[in-house]
């Protein structure tokens, strides 16, 4: 139940945004984010933006699983350098 | 034990349980809100749900869960109004919308939920709303994994931390099972790998005989938490008892509207009362939800209690133990 999702903000009106969850454009509650801006990252959750997701933060789960997947000896598939992620506009 | 029910699934999904040596066991404990709403309130949503005058408004993975003699889907097949929504937003907007009506929303949910529900009920106010209430059961982890760690009977001997609760109450909210009660916690991502690598830090801890709350889930989680949520929480609800269905009433475990929100609350409005009701004696998902048992050891389990007609609350969520092991571990 505690399901939540990325999504992008594409426009800000007051305490609500248009934000974009995966080619789907909806509705979400920004209130409990402070100085949300347009293009930025948010996790949401039952309509409403939880936290932000920084390009750094990105980064830096993308190194973790990188070193997980170090471990076991998987096939790099979070192995996308830093640098790429955050230019990555997607 | 992962206490989260989102974990169990993508363990169960990604068929972890098979990757790991046999020394490690991953147990599922009390964390999907589904599974632990008794069935004194689902008894409650339909009595509501039975008068003329009212609308239910709820997140779906509720309205399959069977009360004493009915579900929310069984009355809704018998004409009661009852709305799914996905946000606690839309039931305001369903209020507005129909001013003749009582709209009620059934505000269950762990600390991730629970922002949203105070934002409903801080709107409903400010906009002057009188046909809107809250059917109020949020419920708390900590509280739960402290009383889960006080029975002698639970062996477990480190913990996967629920990734979105913490986003809300932040990795701080955990420390006192680090320090009190010795044992390794990682605050967890929900990709396989994310689970992996918190599984991994866990063993290193107890490799190196340490007993911290570290994060894995860092894109998200952070040491505070959502500082602004938590406010808006503390605005409109305060600690309370309350009735977890297989674990029983647990001390300051859940959270109630205010004494001056109580114009939003539901129970007083109708003059409801949540009596305790029986459960099937037959059962296991009291000690399922305290990882005491597995599914298979309940004699109901893939027999008489099945996802299609659901007996015990693990198997009618999607994210129940009983559900996840059914459709993905039955032999």
């Amino acid at each position: 139940m505690c399901l939540a999702v990325p999504a992008k903000i594409l426009k800000i009106s007051g305490p609500l945004a248009d934000v974009e969850i995966a080619g789907n454009r909806r509705q979400a509650s920004i209130e409990l984010i402070e100085d949300a801006a347009v293009g930025d990252y948010v996790l949401l959750h039952a309509g409403f933006a939880i936290t932000k997701l920084t390009p750094e933060d990105a980064a830096e789960t993308f190194a973790l699983l990188r070193e997980a997947e170090d471990r076991i000896g998987a096939e790099p598939k979070y192995g996308i350098p830093a640098s790429q992620t955050r230019s990555a506009d997607r | 034990m992962e206490v989260c029910g989102t974990h169990t699934m993508a363990i169960a999904r990604h068929g972890l349980h098979s990757l790991l040596p046999p020394k490690i066991r991953l147990i599922s404990g009390p964390g999907c809100p589904v599974c632990v709403t008794p069935t004194s309130y689902i008894n409650a949503a339909i009595e509501l749900a039975r008068r003329p005058d009212t609308v239910i408004a709820t997140f779906g993975d509720m309205i399959k869960v069977p009360g004493s003699e009915s579900s929310l889907e069984q009355e809704k097949a018998r004409g009661a109004r009852i709305a799914v929504v996905y946000s606690p937003y839309d039931a305001i907007n369903l209020a507005t919308a129909n001013p003749g009506s009582q709209v009620v929303f059934l505000a269950v949910g762990f600390e991730t939920t629970t922002p949203a529900t105070a934002l409903a009920a801080i709107r409903a106010r400010s906009e002057g709303l009188k046909n809107f209430f809250l059917l109020t059961a949020h419920k708390l982890i900590p509280p739960a994994l402290r009383i889960l760690l006080s029975d002698a009977e639970t062996r477990v001997d480190g913990f996967l931390l629920p990734g979105h609760v913490s986003v809300i109450i932040g990795a701080r909210a955990y420390r006192f099972v680090a320090d009190e009660f010795r044992r390794p916690c990682v605050v967890a991502g929900f990709e396989p790998l994310d689970i992996l690598h918190a599984i991994a830090m866990l063993l290193t801890q107890m490799t190196q005989a340490q007993a911290d709350v570290q994060i894995e889930y860092r894109a998200c989680v952070s040491e505070q938490g959502n500082l602004a949520a938590q406010r808006r929480i503390a605005e409109a609800f305060q600690p309370c008892d309350t009735e977890w269905r297989g674990l029983g009433m647990l001390p300051a475990s859940g959270l109630t509207l205010k004494p001056e929100w109580a114009a939003l609350d539901a129970e007083k409005r109708f003059g409801l009362r949540m009596t305790p009701a029986a459960d099937n004696p037959h059962c296991a998902c009291g000690n399922v939800l305290r990882g005491k048992v597995t599914p298979p050891d309940c004699r109901l389990f893939a027999k008489a209690c099945t996802p299609t007609y659901p007996i015990g609350p693990c198997m009618v969520s999607s994210e129940g133990t009983c559900a996840a092991y059914f459709k993905y571990r039955r032999q």
